[in-house]
């Protein structure tokens, strides 16, 4: 892998750009793997990442249906925070965190990462004391957050509206000065580079079509492509996880839903912070060419079609408008969907299963892109040694046998 | 934004009007204290979730407030009949 740097910017300049080398290879599959991951999108090509980098396995493919990144990560609104309440879940969001602080330096690849801080709005007496417990419950976790005031957060986003009298009257926020947001592609991209230059082959536009197993164990995945043969599985296809799970005779507590975000037209820089609601179903941010980037809530039923009902970014569209006055009359350009897989308690499952060599790493519902990092780096650990990484233990499948679930509705972002 | 035909009210109507009840067909165990953690844990939290054909519950909230049941697809989102709750549905994935 030839490293990017303002000499090889400077290098490539004098051939117009026309020789830089492929960010990765396309291979033709080999016959068997130590290692295959089903899923191609920023988790799974983190997990490949960090069993090549920190456990040296590098027989590894990633198997994806259609391209690289090209469906939950493409589709997210790229929001990365760590304010969760938990610890199990707090300590697993922070690890990904510190990992998105040096990630950029560790891929050789610029994933844009920017700390402009995340602000969570507080509209009543119960979201503020739900604030003031999980900023606390986070500061003790040696994470960094405060409470603030209406008057401090106009001054952070000053085109919000703080008025008293407004239909979502502001009484404070949890401000996260460490969160921000991060370029969505380049994470995919960078973590494939990274895999890539370690020897895990790509291998995309192969959709998996069943799981081959003998004696209770994995001895491979069918594909569209034909059989490709693994000593283990790591199945991480977020909204595909259950049907992916059905392959392999097992049921997941999961349930996929449509989660919808939309952008308007570019404009000029006026909001460089995130501003979440979970009560009125709204997030915002200014991406670096300038659209505003807003996230809506989750459609109620359940659904694989990559789109969901106009009337839910009605409803988050009017809340932006209530918070921001000012972008009444900005155009929306573009809205999408994509289909999460959401879990009863709001978190994700990382988790061995009944099955010899099957790994699941699904559940991530409405929150998944800002663990990229850390959801990769514990899976990979936990795949390489066949047992739960320490953070991921709290994570396992059985605990909707146990009850010990791990109830994060709070802090997750979207309500479902 | 779904079209959902309410078999009491006998009409279409829009999704707004409607909330989500999740899988139909699920019977509360009658003997919650003979189930093993498992079995309980399945009745609780573990869903079909299928890619194609779902039979589901829907509230006419702002309606009749009666629940009915939907077989719609999860890929195109397609309801293809609804029903009133104690009756059993006409299309099964098997025919799709």
């Amino acid at each position: 892998m030839k490293r990017y740097s303002g000499f090889s910017l400077l290098k490539n300049a004098l051939s117009y750009h026309e020789n830089w080398q492929k960010v990765w290879r396309n291979p033709t599959p080999k016959k068997d793997y130590d290692v295959i991951i089903v899923g191609g999108g920023g988790h799974g090509l983190a997990t490949a990442y960090y069993l090549a980098k920190v456990h040296g396995i590098t027989n590894v493919a990633v198997v994806e249906k259609g391209y690289l990144g090209g469906g939950n990560t493409a589709r997210n609104t790229t929001i990365i925070r760590s304010n969760y309440l938990w610890d199990e879940a707090a300590q697993l969001y922070e690890l990904s965190l510190k990992l998105w602080e040096g990630l950029s330096q560790e891929l050789n690849y610029n994933v844009m990462f920017s700390q402009r801080g995340v602000l969570n709005l507080g509209h009543n007496l119960q979201d503020m004391r739900d604030i003031e417990r999980r900023v606390n419950a986070n500061r003790l976790n040696g994470i960094d957050g405060e409470v603030v005031t209406p008057q401090r957060i106009k001054e952070i986003a000053p085109l919000i509206n703080i008025s008293p009298d407004s239909r979502y009257p502001i009484l404070g926020a949890s401000w996260q000065p460490r969160g921000g947001t991060a370029r969505h592609d380049a994470v995919a991209w960078g973590y494939a580079r990274g895999a890539d230059a370690l020897g895990v082959d790509m291998i995309q536009q192969t959709e998996v079509i069943g799981i081959r197993r003998k004696g209770g164990a994995v001895v491979g995945v069918e594909t569209t492509n034909g059989f490709i043969g693994a000593r283990k599985v790591a199945c991480v296809a977020a909204g595909s996880s259950g049907v992916v799970a059905a392959m392999a005779g097992l049921r997941l507590p999961v349930e996929s839903r449509p989660l919808q975000a939309l952008v308007s037209e570019p404009i000029k820089p006026c909001l460089d912070t995130v501003v979440m609601s979970n009560a009125v179903h709204g997030y915002i941010s200014q991406s670096d060419k300038g659209d505003l980037v807003i996230g809506a809530g989750v459609d109620s039923y359940n659904g694989y079609g990559q789109r969901g009902s106009l009337h839910v970014i009605e409803h988050t569209v009017q809340a932006i408008c209530e918070l921001f006055p000012a972008f009444s009359r900005v155009r929306m350009n573009r809205q999408w969907g994509g289909i999460v897989d959401t879990c009863p308690d709001a978190c994700p499952i990382i988790s061995k299963t009944s099955v010899e060599g099957l790994y699941f790493n699904c559940g991530w519902g409405t929150g998944g892109f800002k663990a990229t990092p850390g959801s990769g780096y514990v899976f990979a650990d936990t795949v390489a040694n066949d047992r739960p990484h320490p953070l991921a233990k709290a994570f396992n499948l059985d605990r909707f046998n146990t009850g010990a679930l791990i109830d994060e509705h709070g802090a997750a972002g979207v309500a479902h | 934004m779904l079209l959902i035909y309410c078999p009491h009210c006998l009409e279409h109507r829009e999704e707004e009007e409607f909330s989500y009840g999740g899988e139909a067909h699920i019977a509360r165990p009658l003997n919650p204290e003979a189930l093993s953690d498992e079995q309980w844990a399945d009745y609780l939290f573990f869903r079909k979730n299928p890619r194609g054909i779902h039979h589901e519950m829907w509230y006419h909230a702002i309606g009749c407030r009666r629940y009915f049941n939907a077989t719609r697809n999860t890929v195109t989102y397609e309801i293809l009949e609804t029903y009133k709750v104690g009756t059993q549905p006409q299309i099964t994935g098997a025919d799709v």
